[in-house]
């Protein structure tokens, strides 16, 4: 399996040297420097681990959706729901005086996130609406909304070039991990996709909402609570990707602003399927992204790239790990036919689940 | 100018819903052909943005708009055929790739359209059609860009060839059962690549309005979401080419309301008026769906129709 990504991987590097020639520029310096800007120092490295950090989150809102038998790609919408949330949480709290105000701005947006998608689960679930549109348009409504109260009710007066919301006191954002520059996202961003792998992978529940995943009609004459389910799920997701917002707040821009629709839930949303629904595998893949996104400011200086160039490649590696899909059935189909097969049903399920079951409630 | 009074606003909201229903009315013809076929395509938004850039370099490199148009229609059946092709492989998601396209698209536009952010390309010429009046807004308001007729005039096409023709029918046959078609002898991947590629076409000149006419220039801000948003307004028009137009025209309504509300002085956010349309879309679904029944005049082989 790992082969075939590397081996998509590789193919889409070829591609964008390729594209690098094209435009004149010096395809082997450029990836040695991509390199460098992503993980050639520890100060790149970390740099990427900070852009790694709300991939890993985004991806969640997608993939435990996935995994119940839900595509949903309004990851953006619960971003920017979580951010706002934890903002207004903050400005709150700072205003009251009250102690606490990181984890409740934290908890603020976990709970803003989980809305959006939860309402989008219940829809699903009560009236048939298919979930990847709902959530769309869901995405579209929040940002509006997200927009109008940054620049209208919730704007603070001394932000003029770039209307936000009131700052997070310096001594009430997030700081550092001990010893490292990174802020403690990564953290949240690595426990909440180990918490997922044990969850779904590992615990009863998991069990059932696979089997839901698997078919929601056969969960339904085994007389698992298929709708609330779904919801729980749905609003597990969300919570995952409103943290990421509410991080992006308190840790990096310190009010909730236009910064915040930066594209990591649209990112997320590959990130899940690079890495086919797998909660552990979101780990690597967000880091290798997070790196190809860190690696930009270098590009522009020594070669004068535009930071677009990133954003290219990045399209490639999604659009040819995507494309790869019918090699790893191949594959997987080769070594089931060895006969071992056993140890990698629980991945065979997951994998079989979206393609088949998405969609059709 | 006074006497117009408040009939400004209706005025300059019909001007303004023309101009920005264009992109809206290419990109739905454009998803609604390609959601005909049985896939989904939410690439839209890199086909556009690729359309808008290659469409006004191709205006400055000819000096001739309408071929920057015809560039930018053939660089979105490109990405169309890229997504056609993925999709087409086994186990492959289309919203997955969908949504690679549109950011590979996006890093593309955006790459490729560095160069292009200060200088001024060739525009589309548009129609008086308020020569009559000596109303400088009466004259602004109904100075109708050609383009919004070509579209007008695919409606009522596109109507015909769905109804009436050989092709026409082939396409809705793969879209509502690939297996029929299959047993009809028709090539299933090979009619959604066409129609994949069609409707991308469209997309891209819907993208090439935005460069070459409205707002006429090359800047990465340049689409709010027009792409993104086909797949509502397609939904929104029940598939169907008629109600395509209806719906970008709403679309298009509600984007101009607040500027002409705003011009008359009456204060209301643009970006809630913005996301009206597609908080009306969702309370159609919601109002509409059933967990029993598919959406009406949707597509069986949908991955959402059912």
């Amino acid at each position: 399996m790992v082969a075939c990504e590397a081996a998509a991987v590789a193919f889409a590097t070829v591609l964008f040297g390729v594209f690098l020639l094209v435009v004149g520029a010096e395809p082997f310096a450029v990836l040695g420097d991509m390199f460098d800007g992503a993980f050639g120092s520890s100060f790149s490295f970390q740099n990427s681990l900070v852009r790694a950090a709300p991939l890993m989150l985004t991806a969640l809102c997608t993939l435990l959706p996935a995994r119940i038998g839900m595509v949903v790609i309004g990851n953006e919408g619960a971003l920017l729901a979580g951010g706002l949330a934890a903002s207004a949480m903050a400005v709150f709290m700072q205003k009251i005086g009250a102690p606490g105000v990181l984890p409740m701005a934290l908890i603020a947006g976990m709970v803003g996130g989980a809305a959006v998608i939860a309402v989008v689960g219940l829809l699903r679930e009560l009236r048939g609406v298919n979930e990847t549109i709902s959530s769309l348009l869901v995405f579209y409504i929040v940002l509006a909304v997200f927009l109008y109260l940054v620049e209208g009710p919730m704007r603070d007066p001394a932000s003029l070039n770039k209307p936000s919301t009131l700052p997070v006191l310096e001594e009430n954002m997030m700081g550092p991990l001990p010893g490292l520059d990174v802020h403690g996202g990564l953290a949240l961003g690595v426990v909440a996709c180990l918490l997922a792998y044990v969850w779904i992978d590992h615990t009863r529940y998991g069990f059932a909402a696979r089997v839901v995943g698997g078919g929601p009609r056969a969960a339904q004459l085994v007389g698992l609570p298929v709708t609330l389910m779904a919801i729980i799920v749905c609003a597990a997701a969300g919570a995952a990707a409103g943290l990421a917002g509410a991080v992006e707040v308190v840790a990096v821009h310190g009010s909730a602003n236009a910064s915040l629709y930066a594209g990591y839930g649209f990112a997320g949303i590959l990130v899940a399927f690079v890495a086919r629904h797998h909660a552990l595998a979101v780990l690597p893949v967000a880091l290798f992204l997070g790196g190809i996104e860190a690696s930009g400011g270098l590009l522009q200086r020594r070669h004068d790239l535009p930071d677009a160039a990133v954003d290219v490649f990045k399209g490639l590696v999604f659009l040819a790990v995507l494309g790869s899909e019918p090699w790893v059935r191949m594959l997987r189909a080769k070594i089931e036919a060895r006969g071992e097969s056993k140890a990698l049903e629980g991945a065979t399920l997951v994998q079989t689940m979206p393609a088949t079951e998405v969609g059709k409630p | 100018m006074s006497e117009l009074g408040l009939w400004g606003i209706p005025l300059a909201m019909l001007g303004g819903a023309i101009r920005v229903s264009t992109p809206y009315l290419f990109v739905s013809l454009g998803e609604m052909i390609t959601e005909k076929s049985g896939r989904i395509n939410l690439g839209l938004e890199g086909v556009l943005l690729i359309g808008a850039v290659v469409g006004f370099a191709a205006s400055i490199a000819t000096g001739s708009p309408w071929l920057g148009v015809l560039a930018a229609g053939c660089s979105g059946a490109v990405l169309g055929v890229l997504h056609s092709y993925l999709c087409s492989r086994e186990g492959v998601s289309d919203i997955a790739v969908g949504i690679a396209i549109m950011l590979f698209g996006m890093g593309l536009a955006f790459y490729l359209g560095k160069p292009y952010v200060q200088p001024e390309a060739p525009q589309l010429p548009s129609i008086e059609l308020g020569a009559f009046s000596s109303d400088p807004r009466v004259r602004e308001a109904l100075r109708v860009n050609g383009l919004f007729f070509i579209g007008l005039a695919l409606v009522p096409f596109l109507s015909w060839f769905m109804k009436s023709t050989a092709w026409g029918l082939r396409l809705r046959v793969v879209g509502e059962s690939a297996e029929a078609a299959r047993a009809l002898g028709y090539s299933v991947e090979g009619t959604r690549m066409v129609a994949c590629a069609t409707g991308a076409f469209l997309g891209g000149v819907g993208g090439s309005f935005l460069s070459l006419y409205y707002p006429g220039v090359w800047s990465e801000g340049l689409s709010s979401g027009q792409g993104l948003m086909a797949v509502a307004l397609v939904i929104f028009a029940r598939w169907r080419p008629a109600y395509c137009l209806l719906a970008s025209l709403v679309y298009g309504a509600a984007g101009s309301l607040g500027p002409a509300l705003q011009s008359a002085g009456i204060e209301v956010s643009h970006h809630l008026l913005g996301a009206a349309p597609a908080a009306l879309t969702l309370s159609i679904m919601i109002a509409t769906c059933s967990r029993k029944v598919a959406l009406r005049g949707a597509p069986r082989e949908l991955t959402f129709g059912a």
